[in-house]
């Protein structure tokens, strides 16, 4: 008896050990494989991450470069916890706030072997924040709070700001800032375009134009363990069905920006468990930028009307099963602490929760500026998702308070151009940003003087003054409040644009792709050290 | 003065009903000798019913989105189904009828027409104005398509009217060409020496005697024209360049949408290319049949 | 003869000359800005003046008439330019796209001429017999079927088949290889392209081979031939099939020259990195360079194309050899 519950109790532990062996072994990444992805863009312009604004650049160039701070890449979705990358531990302003000293790792080596200084860290931020002639950096105008950046010894690097601002951090931890050797820069400061070497967890192995771009393992990487691949590929492939089909048949195990509904549900079905979905908001959406300049859309009852009419809380559902939109939100990103609650947001034209109250005032607004039955242009970019979604319901929206629009498809050259023109009535927009910096981001909305990208045509003092007591502001309870009353100057008293449900990313992968978590930004956490395959 | 004029003329009412029902049995006699080209007829015939009386076919309006029915298989509500914006596949592909005729016979008249002009007066007058015209026909007929409708297309905006232009250019210089060997052809021949002696003018002289004897070849290319405006407009649409969002074309319906859902929904992409290609084929029929009808050389030996 | 051929060979030039205007003007008369498209295109915020030192580096702040001078010089020199979009020399990109672009072409030709002859042939010696109607609604249906249709079908009948027989789905290779390095992957990658392309270019030489086969089987040596008594298979091998080819063959050289239009399209559907693929995307982005260079390259192919059929007559043709 005592023999047989003897051998039980055995068996049973043995089978405990066992069952938490493996638990541990599924939790500890393995080493080796290579990962194949689809980077959803034809080649990249360059190879610059200072210079490049798109995310081909990032996806296919980031895992070669190192950065200062970053977003953590175990906790992407965050949007307030940045990690140190290179630097030791993050540091506390002093100075009031407005100065940032950073201490520099030690025995970090470029790709050629070289040893990577401080003096690196601050040319390169140098080359960010103030460019020399002839050098562009798109981030230029993010740091306008930095007044001075330099190495004062071989491991410290100090930032010096103009004003204190909790703006500066989450702008510090932008993707695009690779750390360049200063000994290049000052020989060559376009040599970075075309060519790569960096400090990062893989070194450049080869690229084929406008086909792939190959990295293998860096054996002197910083962070020990780490890549546990040997090394990745990356395929250019603009068209969707391609990379749909490619991870449907396992030539690529994932897609880091993002793949629509129906490409979600198509593997899901197909391959069950064979594709691990992950989802996220996403920090880039649309909106409708109606011409100031052009009437009658200079007339604030108009625009109103315009937002009034659209529903939202009904529509993101429907939408969100063909297009790559999902949540209803203002201003700021849904899942920041500064965002707005949903009875904060209903207050809001264009998010009340009766629609047909909403729609009421929208035609009663349009009779009393006598543009009832106003027939407009809706000016789109050639783009399926969601843009071409998002303008057809919008016109369907429209057409229910008696509003007659066509949409006007243009692809991205002459879209851009008739953006800066002004030559639309209507138009959908687009704000997408890297890191969730919400005092940052929502610039978007501030007049042309201040920020380019603005097309509304239009000028307003009050609402640049406001933002500019909110960007100073550091208590955070006061910053709530203040920019809880810029949203509603902005969508509701003056109507300047009107927001559309923002973007939603859907990034199904092979099952064996372990160690990459979503996030809110397709730009970040892309340099696939903590990345593995379970196979 | 002894009028030269050879032209064939209607002359009297006898001989006007002479024609008529030479006419029916000459229409008889193609559908028994040329059985594609009737099959191409009856097809050509479909797709102009179509895009008439799309209205009253149609059993909704192509426009409008029904979010609650989206990508439905064919069924008795929806005969072809409905695409990802939840319109009715049947009615788009019927009002894309209309659109694929008025682009298809707009380019051609257009091109036809001009080719026809410019293809006869090259041919007539010769000389410098020949070399000339040849070499700008050398250069539209080797500029790439593509080019050519982006460029129209950015520069005049969306739209058929654009469509129909940038479609329209490339069709001139190889009708000009057919044009010109036949018209060469015939300006060798005396008469047209001996009408310039009598001092007739260059016009009476081409309206009335080069241009009806290329007429056969002529109308001819305008039904290969169709198939060919149809096609181009199809692949420009596919393309992003065409016409847009959303009118109901089906170069447009095989965008985005089609490819994107070709697993879930294959329906999406099988209807609208299906049209194109009967649509199309329907055209060449006609075309090669009416071709072999009129060219002596080609009868049954 | 040679006056003949110098003649045509100085008619191109005007032609090249009309091309090389013709594609200036219009990419500049394209509203829109390489600089805005390749700094703002990602949606955040691009000060006016990296704009502007993008618009020096590029040197599209000169006057225009300096840039068409520069464009036809250096063309004339072959000297190609550098692309705006990428930085890299415009000989290095096309030459980057030209191996899989030139493969699917030559394997669409050679299909083309497989299928094209014979079956055109049968067609003409039966005409009116129900092969020649067969044969002809085939050619017909290769003319009007749209290719990128039969493409995008063709892919997901592969997919589906492959994942009903063999439980996964197959799809073609979607990075490229040279043949060399490894002819079945290379192949697999480039056959359904070829076969998509190839059947419109064979339909066209099977109708053109039918109507010359037509034409010259009714001539009297032909007649003359028969009446001899000479075996139907030379008849046709050593007196028609000859003289009907020169129409065939000048059809097939112009026609490859067509190709490229097609394989724009096509390279989009299967998503293969060609020339094809590459016009498009160098007009989408405003790339003048590029753009410029890829039209005269296909200018000059047609012009060439249509140089050599020229010559071929000329020698062919007595009165033009000896007069």
């Amino acid at each position: 008896m005592i023999r047989k519950s003897g051998w039980a109790a055995a068996g049973l532990a043995v089978f405990c050990v066992a069952t938490m062996a493996a638990t541990a072994a599924a939790e500890t990444p393995k080493r080796g494989g290579t990962l194949t992805f689809m980077i959803p863009a034809d080649a990249p312009p360059s190879f610059d991450g200072h210079r490049e604004t798109t995310f081909a650049t990032v996806h296919a160039v980031a895992p070669f470069y190192s950065v200062l701070i970053r977003v953590n890449p175990d906790n992407p979705s965050s949007t307030t916890d940045f990690v140190c990358d290179l630097c030791t531990e993050m540091p506390q302003p002093t100075d009031g706030g407005k100065t940032y000293t950073f201490k520099i790792r030690q025995g970090v080596k470029f790709h050629d072997g070289t040893p990577l200084t401080a003096a690196d860290v601050a040319a390169s931020w140098q080359a960010i924040v103030r460019p020399p002639d002839g050098v562009s950096s798109a981030r230029e105008s993010y740091f306008i709070m930095v007044d001075q950046v330099e190495a004062t010894d071989p491991t410290t690097v100090v930032f010096r700001l103009k004003f204190a601002t909790n703006a500066f951090l989450p702008a510090l931890a932008d993707p695009y800032a690779w750390i360049y050797k200063k000994e290049i820069l000052d020989k060559d400061p376009h040599w970075y375009e075309k060519n790569i070497m960096g400090s990062g967890p893989f070194k450049f192995a080869s690229y084929d134009i406008g086909q792939s771009i190959k990295g293998v393992r860096n054996p002197d990487y910083y962070r020990p363990g780490q890549p546990y691949l040997d090394g990745f590929i990356g395929i250019f492939a603009a068209k969707q069905a391609v990379r749909v089909d490619a991870i449907r048949a396992d030539r690529a195990a994932i897609e880091f920006r993002g793949l629509p509904p129906s490409a979600r549900d198509e593997l899901v079905r197909e391959l069950g468990d064979k594709i691990t979905v992950q989802t996220s908001d996403w920090n880039c959406g649309n909106l409708v930028t109606p011409n100031h300049k052009k009437k009658p859309f200079d007339d604030v009852r108009v625009r109103r009307a315009l937002a009034l009419a659209i529903d939202s809380w009904h529509g993101a559902p429907a939408l969100s099963k063909i297009a790559t939109v999902h949540t209803v939100a203002g201003i700021v990103f849904p899942g920041s602490p500064l965002a707005a609650s949903k009875q904060e947001l209903e207050q809001l034209a264009g998010f009340w929760p009766d629609i047909g109250k909403s729609r009421e005032e929208a035609r009663r607004l349009l009779k009393e500026a006598g543009a009832e039955g106003l027939k407009f242009e809706l000016m789109n970019r050639n783009v399926d998702q969601p843009y071409k979604y998002v303008g057809t319901w919008l016109i369907d929206e429209w057409s229910k308070v008696g509003l007659q629009v066509t949409q006007r498809v243009l692809p991205t050259g002459p879209f851009f151009d008739a953006l800066r023109h002004g030559t639309f009535d209507v138009t959908v927009d687009f704000n997408c940003q890297s890191v969730v910096n919400p005092l940052l981001d929502i610039g978007k909305f501030l007049p042309h003087s201040v920020y380019a990208e603005n097309y509304g045509g239009y000028d307003d003092q009050k609402e640049i003054e406001l933002y500019q007591a909110l960007l100073r502001e550091t208590d955070a309870t006061k910053q709530q409040a203040m920019i809880r009353e810029f949203e509603r100057y902005v969508l509701d008293t003056q109507t300047h644009m009107i927001m559309t449900p923002w973007w939603y990313r859907i990034v199904p992968a092979r099952s064996y792709v372990k160690g990459w978590k979503i996030s809110p930004s397709h730009y970040i956490n892309q340099d696939l050290a903590n990345v593995w395959l379970d196979k | 003065m002894v009028d030269l004029d050879l032209a064939p003329y209607v002359a009297t009412a006898a001989e006007a009903t002479e024609r008529s029902r030479s006419w029916r049995a000459g229409i008889i006699r193609f559908c028994r000798r040329q059985p594609l080209g009737t099959v191409g007829l009856v097809l050509v015939l479909v797709m102009a019913v179509a895009g008439l009386l799309a209205e009253w076919i149609a059993p909704y309006s192509p426009t409008s989105n029904d979010f609650a029915a989206m990508t439905e298989p064919p069924s008795w509500a929806h005969l072809m189904g409905t695409d990802q914006f939840g319109r009715d596949l049947f009615s788009r592909i019927v009002f894309g009828a209309r659109t694929a005729l008025f682009v298809g016979f707009s380019c051609a008249l257009l091109g036809g027409i001009t080719g026809l002009v410019l293809g006869v007066a090259s041919a007539y007058f010769g000389g410098r104005l020949d070399l000339l015209l040849q070499r700008v026909f050398d250069v539209v007929m080797a500029f790439p398509l593509i080019i050519l409708a982006l460029a129209v297309i950015a520069i005049l905006g969306g739209g058929v009217h654009n469509v129909i232009v940038a479609i329209t250019i490339p069709l001139i210089p190889r009708c000009a060409r057919v044009v010109r060997s036949s018209a060469l052809a015939i300006r060798e021949m005396p008469y047209i020496d001996a009408a310039r002696a009598c001092g007739f003018g260059h016009t009476r002289i081409i309206l009335r005697h080069m241009v009806p004897n290329v007429m056969a070849p002529f109308l001819i290319m305008l039904t290969a024209f169709v198939g060919q405006a149809i096609l181009a407009e199809a692949s420009l649409s596919y393309l992003g360049l065409g016409v847009q969002e959303p009118t109901p074309a089906w170069g447009l319906m095989l965008q985005g949408g089609a490819e994107e859902f070709a697993s879930t929904a294959p329906w999406i992409a099988v209807f609208p290319g299906l049209a194109i290609a009967l649509s199309v084929f329907g055209f060449s029929l006609f075309g090669d049949a009416l071709r072999d009808a009129m060219d002596p050389k080609l009868r049954e030996r | 003869m040679y006056r003949y051929v110098a003649n045509r060979v100085l008619l191109a030039v005007p032609t090249l000359i009309g091309a090389a205007a013709l594609v200036f003007v219009l990419m500049r008369l394209i509203p829109g800005d390489i600089c805005l498209v390749r700094l703002g295109s990602g949606g955040g915020n691009v000060d006016p003046r990296t704009i502007a030192a993008c618009h020096a580096e590029l040197g599209l702040d000169r006057p225009v008439i300096l840039q068409f001078v520069d464009f036809v010089w250096n063309f004339s020199r072959l000297d190609f330019g550098i692309s705006m979009w990428s930085g890299k020399p415009v000989a290095e990109e096309i030459a980057a796209r030209l191996p899989i672009s030139l493969e699917i072409a030559v394997m669409a030709t050679v299909f083309a001429i497989l299928i094209a002859i014979p079956l055109g042939t049968i067609s003409a010696l039966k005409q009116n017999s129900w092969i020649d109607h067969v044969v002809r609604t085939v050619a017909i249906a290769g003319i009007a079927t749209p290719s990128f249709w039969l493409g995008i079908l063709s892919i997901l009948a592969v997919l589906e088949i492959s994942n009903a027989v063999f439980g996964a789905p197959w799809m073609p290779p979607i990075d490229y290889v040279p043949f060399w390095e490894d002819p079945l992957r290379n192949l697999s990658m480039a056959i359904l392209p070829a076969l998509t392309v190839g059947y419109r270019y064979a339909a066209v030489s099977m109708r053109m081979t039918r109507s010359a086969m037509l034409e010259v089987l009714r001539e009297d040596y032909i007649r003359t031939a028969r009446a001899k008594g000479l075996l139907e298979r030379l008849v046709i091998n050593r007196h028609a099939l000859k003289n009907a080819l020169l129409p065939v063959v000048t059809l097939i050289g112009i026609e490859f020259a067509f190709l490229i239009g097609g394989l724009v399209v096509t390279e989009q559907v299967f998503n293969l990195n060609g020339v094809g693929r590459l016009f498009v995307l160098a007009v989408q982005n405003q790339d003048y360079t590029l753009t410029q260079a890829l039209v005269m390259l296909t200018v000059a192919i047609f012009v060439f194309a249509n140089l050599a059929v020229d010559l071929l007559y000329a020698w062919l043709d007595p009165r033009i050899r000896f007069g």
